[in-house]
């Protein structure tokens, strides 16, 4: 098309309008929202990242000899710079105050001897610090992890070996017949250990799990033990009150009440978006009632944990006791916490993310394919069934997905209707009939919590905090995961028209 | 243009009316002079979108095996007509009925009747092909199924054989079980005949299906509807008076909601009785 005007087609550059550079600032402002957002959660992710994976790598041991003599043996964990290097004495008193200095943390383990975990040492009091290849790092079966140097292996006061190579050889035919096949034998085996201090420690054999010569390992034996141990934690049961040992119930119990949840919720609230979305006539009842599911989802979770307890648990739970289980009162068998119920709280939550997902994926179906249906007879139920619901899948999946991420970072309401530090049986086992919904079940993020905030020692579990953190995140992003290519692969299969 | 709203249906008020349009006499004329029973029969059908009135008094033949086009203006209410005739308007909120739509003698809004029994034998064919986003197969598969059919070598046999009654066969059988969606638009809204055509139903309505088509599509369309012809009763709304003078055997002008002249198709175009029509078809409104 030719213009008469050209002028018409190219706005004088000169004379800008005041609001193409107010856009221009707007741009940048929202980009950098968008900037900041993106840093926060990449960093967030690279924290837990990095540290989550860095917590079983096997750190080199040193000796740290101090100005006053003594020494210390243990893996420098961290160093920070201090203000005050004595913070508890003045300057009269000879403290050095008001100074820059460095300090480190040094983890000490033997917990059972210092009484703490790790210490701080100042820079300035250390004369030396080296590696020395013949420590050894023993993990126990309580107490947490032991540091010293071996001596020698002793069956009942008599010497079975001093080398090493010896002990290890020992501890490897052990693990081989099988965990703990040590009640046959006669005297008690012990090994002798010597700590930074210069005294002996005897640890039973029995007490110990695995012992390692970190400072003598090469890279790729590092990385061995590095994946054992990692997978070790995945696949054992806590021990030392959550302190030590692995996590599994806990990632157990966590994927199988987000499953539980997700075959509530999702039959559920399909059909109470395909109600209001196809049935219902559309009005201020209906009107009323979505507002009132939107509003739903944003009440805080600990009331549905509270409704949860008092609905599910009590009034459900005490229903069914005292219908099916009455010999066994006042022992509630249903009458409390449990998977079942903690699953239907979470469900009840994520019900309205549900609705309103599925409502948008009806309401994507165009009209003309449910004329195309209705216009070969078949019935509006078979129109939503065959045609419909179909069509509305990538919508509900999505809705889904919401839902699971959103249950599995939830705690707060599982705290009360079920969620235990400690569960003694999985839900779900080879004893009949195999899923217990009855059962108090261990969850990821109480675990988080439970580690971080409830331990004994707080320093000694952080670092299974951020192990325990990413196996949560991670376990989010592949259920995450594994739902958006399902919905794209629905997506593919039933992609509009284009013609 | 009009000084009165129609009170009356206008054929009653013009002189000569054509005795088609309204009631009165058994057969209808073919063009060829010979007898053609009635398919479908209106009588005094009004139809009403809340207070608007889109339909007024409409009496009309439908004949049998023949191909009935329905002209008119944008807005004229063929396709609400042509959808009275298999009652998607049912599907319309706040809709009013009065008059008769008898399909074979029997009242269509009859309370004992199944409607969907009624889509089953009145198949429908739209403006916008709008197949199942699954596969060729199921699409055409889907109405056999709803109504009961299940054996795997039943439906074979009718996915075939409505493919190859809507000339699809040829150019889908080795694809059948590729999304419908991936076919060109012309190849679409034939699988939506065959899809039509696999529940195997007496009349087929065709609410203007070529005007989304290049001039290739439509005249195998054309082509088929003229195939069709010998074993269904069709109806088509077109706005192209080319389309309803080549494929069509009568041809009913509606213009603002009233049936104002139904002709045999080629009487229609040479001689319309009504000065309205003849306006129209020359292109003088509309």
């Amino acid at each position: 098309m030719r213009n008469s005007d050209p002028g018409r087609l190219r706005p004088d550059r000169r004379r800008k309008r005041s609001g193409d550079r107010l856009g221009a600032v707007f741009i940048r402002l929202s980009a950098g929202a968008m900037a900041v957002n993106l840093l926060m959660v990449l960093g967030l992710l690279v924290l837990i990242g990095v540290k989550g994976l860095g917590v079983f790598w096997p750190r080199s041991l040193v000796e740290i000899r101090l100005k006053d003599g003594s020494r210390i043996w243990g893996a420098v964990v961290e160093r920070e710079t201090v203000r005050d290097i004595d913070p508890g004495r003045t300057e009269e008193e000879g403290g050095r105050n008001g100074r820059r200095g460095f300090r480190i943390r040094v983890r000490v383990a033997n917990r059972d001897l210092e009484g703490e975990e790790f210490l701080w040492v100042p820079e300035e009091e250390i004369a030396g610090i080296r590696v020395r290849e013949d420590l050894v790092r023993v993990e126990r079966a309580e107490w947490g992890d032991f540091l010293g140097r071996f001596l020698r292996l002793e069956a009942g006061g008599k010497k079975v070996t001093d080398s090493w190579g010896g002990f290890r050889k020992a501890l490897d035919a052990r693990d081989s017949v099988g965990p703990r096949t040590d009640e046959g034998r006669k005297e008690a085996w012990k090994a002798v250990f010597e700590v930074a201090g210069g005294e002996t420690v005897e640890i039973p054999w029995e007490g110990i799990l695995d012992a390692i010569r970190p400072n003598r390992m090469g890279f790729l034996e590092k990385c061995g033990f590095y994946g054992n141990r990692f997978f070790d934690f995945l696949v054992s049961e806590p021990r030392s009150s959550n302190t030590e040992g692995g996590i599994f119930p806990a990632i157990f119990g966590t994927v199988l009440m987000v499953f539980l949840m997700t075959i509530f919720v999702t039959p559920f609230g399909v059909l109470a978006a395909i109600y209001l979305r196809e049935y219902a006539k559309d009005g201020p009842f209906v009107r009323i009632l979505r507002i009132a599911i939107n509003n739903l989802a944003g009440v805080p979770s600990i009331v549905f944990g509270i409704f949860g307890l008092g609905f599910f648990v009590y009034t459900l739970g005490g229903r069914i006791d005292s219908l099916f289980f009455p010999d066994r009162l006042p022992e509630p068998t249903f009458g409390t916490g449990g998977i079942l119920w903690a699953s239907l709280t979470l469900a009840l939550l994520t019900v309205p993310v549900v609705i309103v997902a599925t409502e948008e994926g009806l309401a994507a179906v165009p009209k003309s394919v449910r004329h195309g249906s209705l216009a070969l007879g078949a019935t509006k139920l078979e129109t939503i069934w065959n045609v419909v619901l179909p069509g509305a899948a990538p919508g509900i999946l999505t809705g889904v997905i919401l839902a699971i991420s959103r249950a599995a970072g939830e705690v707060a309401p599982l705290m009360i209707v079920g969620m235990v530090k400690m569960a003694p049986d999985l839900p779900l086992d080879g004893e009949f009939p195999f899923l217990h919904p009855e059962r108090k079940f261990m969850h990821l993020g109480f675990h988080i919590f439970d580690l971080g905030f409830q331990s004994p020692d707080v320093e000694a579990t952080k670092p299974l905090v951020y192990a325990t953190t990413l196996v949560l995140v991670v376990l989010v992003l592949v259920m995450n995961l594994g739902a958006i290519a399902l919905r794209n692969r629905l997506r593919k299969r039933n992609a509009t028209s284009s013609v | 243009m009009q000084q009165a709203p129609f009170e009356e249906p206008l054929a009653a008020r013009l002189p000569g009316s054509p005795a088609l349009a309204k009631g009165g006499g058994g057969k209808l004329p073919d063009s060829g002079g010979e007898e053609v029973p009635d398919k479908v029969e209106l009588r005094g059908l009004s139809l009403w979108y809340g207070t608007k009135r889109a339909l007024h008094d409409i009496s009309m033949r439908i004949p049998r095996n023949r191909i009935t086009a329905l002209i008119g203006p944008s807005g004229c209410g063929k396709s609400t007509l042509l959808r009275c005739i298999n009652r998607m308007n049912d599907l319309v909120e706040d809709v009013r009925i009065e008059g008769e739509v008898l399909l074979e003698g029997e009242d269509i809004h009859d309370p004992d009747l199944d409607v969907n029994a009624l889509r089953a034998r009145v198949g429908m064919v739209f403006q916008k092909s709008n197949p199942f986003p699954k596969s060729v197969y199921e699409n055409v598969a889907y109405g056999p199924r709803i109504h009961g059919a299940r054996k795997r070598a039943v439906l074979d046999e009718i996915v075939e054989r409505s493919l190859k009654g809507a000339a699809l066969w040829e150019e889908v059988k080795d694809r059948l079980h590729e999304s419908a969606l991936r076919l060109s638009g012309g190849q679409q809204q034939r699988l939506c005949i065959a899809r039509a055509l696999a529940v195997e139903p007496e009349v087929i309505l065709f609410d203007e299906p070529c005007s989304a088509l290049d001039p290739v599509a439509t005249g195998k369309i054309e082509d088929l509807m003229r195939e069709l012809r010998s074993e269904y009763t069709m109806v088509i709304v077109t706005h192209n008076m080319q389309q309803a003078s080549r494929v069509s055997d009568f041809t009913a002008f509606l213009y603002m909601g009233t049936l104002v002249e139904h002709s045999p198709t080629r009487e229609l175009f040479t001689r319309p009785r009504e000065a309205r029509t003849e306006d129209y078809i020359s292109g003088r409104f509309g």
